[in-house]
């Protein structure tokens, strides 16, 4: 388990790799990834209980990952190769043809850390719940968790998926929702004003902690633990993390510009300078 | 001729399926079942009761069970998810194609009432296309037995395939004339009567008919194949080029649109191997309505005086 800084410095890594990625595939989605990077890195790094060397589709006895708001691959994919699921190289290879690394999630093309294809949203808290009622059955103690956007939390089916899990008591499940407020068109409250969130998830039966600044690596590890604290008291948990879309990178930071931008080759270097090279780029 | 046992027994397919359903549990401790609120409608009922640590009721949230089914198959678990067929099928399509065929996952898609001998309840409920769009997603397996017994071996057959499955089957009963003994043999078409001039190529409920239409024709001296697909996908290509070769006319019959079918499947392997003139009995391009289901497969011409009628067509293309 690394240590609060060494969380900081994997998570400045990451961050280059995803400005990197992006602009080599000039296609992507790395605001999201970046609004990400601090809670991708301390659930892999940190929290969550997971064997790289040993992944298999069935994870019997570790915890699971769901990325429900697919498009962040970014993120996901340069967390798990620092992570040790396939080799850091292989980034370089994002989004090209006969890539395992595609654009959205998939296990079409045997990448170790992908159970499922995400993406097309709204369903990742459904397939969670699956694995974790199914971990129940088998007496598997291990959790599963999921991440969310904020927009997409308009998809009905993630309201199926609440009220299912509050009223069957699917309590190894941590749901995250990347609370930044930005989507496509526009802010959240502009597109569809998600309301008192914490209220809603409450309201399906739900515990919710609360993670102020989700960017903070202290605050997203602590909010985390006090998430798995919450586990097997009969209701599932909701994290709510505020975070900044872009974060990391000044001109890239608090816009739904680079939602699904990537930067181009002027903008990749003045991001660069920004984000410190600390475990040697791919 | 043909040989039809007597007194031929009336029964649902969709009871073959829970018979199924609660054997193939018997069979295999990881067979679980979902449901969205019609479990007996859909004959899940009796799994639910037998094992009822392994059913796991949706409530009416399509969209999410079939997440959770995919879900649950990640360790080894074999869902299977029931419902009505429009709704676990068109309701739904994305949600399969993401996380059961795209992923391909090993989840069970069991669509009762299908076809418009789901009767009084209307359009709405009746789907005709559901072959079609199940078919067309890479990796999904078609099953569509033609009566109860099948239906009951075709369930175990869906279990043990490794691989997304459509089960497609009816809500009436009907003649269940197939030996309950003889398996199901995923993707090998059922030569049920050997002819010579007419290849009758039916599948689901429309087996039956074409069954009644060749004892019709063999009367006026017409020699008819029968074949029964109940496999769409993937297709015995090789059972149906071999028929066309030796009879050199095809009448398909289903109960389901004309264009995304068996008809359209047929017709692509006979165009591109050995081009045959062809006639249909399906439905055309237009919803269903409320009625019985004898009244609907007689007012949407899907009865075996239909299948006469096309033959007599298709003769004349020779």
């Amino acid at each position: 388990m690394k240590t609060v800084i060494e969380l900081q410095d994997i998570a400045k890594q990451v961050r280059r790799d995803i400005v990197r990625m992006t602009n080599k595939a000039k296609s992507g989605h790395p605001g999201g990834s970046l609004g990400c990077t601090e809670f991708m890195t301390a659930l892999y790094f940190n929290i969550m209980n997971v064997e790289p060397s040993r992944f298999n589709m069935e994870g019997r006895g570790e915890d699971m990952f769901f990325m429900s708001n697919g498009h962040i691959t970014p993120v996901l994919y340069s967390v798990m190769a620092r992570r040790g699921y396939f080799p850091v190289d292989e980034l370089n290879t994002f989004r090209f043809l006969g890539t395992r690394l595609q654009g959205h999630p998939s296990t079409a093309h045997n990448l170790p850390g992908i159970r499922m294809a995400s993406g097309s949203l709204g369903q990742g808290l459904s397939v969670a719940i699956g694995a974790a009622i199914a971990k129940k059955m088998d007496g598997d103690n291990s959790l599963v968790f999921s991440l969310h956007g904020d927009g997409e939390l308009e998809e009905g089916q993630i309201w199926e998926a609440v009220m299912f899990a509050g009223s069957k008591h699917v309590d190894n499940l941590i749901a995250t929702v990347d609370y930044n407020g930005q989507q496509i068109d526009g802010t959240v409250d502009a597109v569809m004003s998600l309301g008192n969130l914490q209220a809603k998830w409450e309201a399906f039966g739900w515990q919710v902690v609360n993670i102020a600044n989700g960017n903070d690596m202290q605050q997203v590890v602590d909010g985390l633990n006090a998430a798995k604290a919450l586990t097997g008291k009969g209701k599932p948990i909701a994290v709510i993390m505020k975070t900044e879309m872009g974060y990391g990178v000044d001109f890239m930071q608090g816009t739904n510009k680079y939602h699904g931008t990537p930067p181009s080759d002027e903008e990749l270097a003045k991001a660069l300078p920004q984000l410190e090279e600390t475990l040697g780029d791919y | 001729m043909i040989n039809i046992p007597e007194n031929i027994a009336m029964k649902d397919l969709r009871s073959g399926f829970g018979e199924g359903l609660v054997e193939a549990g018997r069979r295999n401790p990881n067979v679980v079942a979902l449901s969205a609120d019609v479990t007996g409608s859909v004959k899940m009922d009796g799994f639910a009761k037998t094992f009822p640590e392994r059913f796991v009721q949706c409530g009416i949230a399509e969209a999410n069970m079939t997440g959770i089914a995919a879900g649950m198959s990640l360790n080894g678990k074999i869902p299977f998810l029931g419902g009505f067929a429009e709704f676990v099928t068109g309701r739904i399509y994305d949600q399969i194609r993401q996380v059961v065929a795209y992923s391909n996952k090993n989840v069970k898609i069991c669509g009762s009432h299908a076809g418009i001998t789901l009767g009084e309840d209307g359009a709405t409920h009746q789907t005709m296309e559901d072959i079609g769009l199940m078919k067309a997603l890479p990796n999904m397996t078609v099953l569509v037995p033609c009566d109860a017994n099948q239906t009951f071996n075709a369930t175990l057959a869906a279990a043990e395939h490794n691989g997304p499955v459509y089960l497609r089957y009816g809500r009436p009963k009907m003649p269940n004339f197939t030996d309950i003994n003889e398996p199901f043999i995923i993707g090998k078409a059922q030569i049920l009567n050997d002819g010579s001039d007419v290849s009758i190529i039916a599948t689901g409920h429309l087996v039956w008919e074409a069954i009644q239409a060749a004892i019709a024709l063999e009367k006026e001296g017409i020699s008819a194949e029968v074949i029964n697909i109940h496999t769409i996908k993937p297709l015995d290509s090789e059972a149906i080029i071999a028929s066309a070769r030796k009879t050199g006319a095809v009448v398909t019959c289903e109960e389901h649109s004309l264009y995304n079918g068996l008809t359209d499947s047929v017709a692509h392997v006979l165009s591109t191997n050995c081009p045959t003139p062809m006639s249909f009995v399906a439905m055309e391009d237009r919803f269903g309505e409320s009625g019985t289901p004898a009244q609907l497969m007689e007012h949407f011409g899907l009865k075996s005086g239909n299948i006469v009628n096309a033959v007599h067509k298709v003769l004349k293309m020779k």
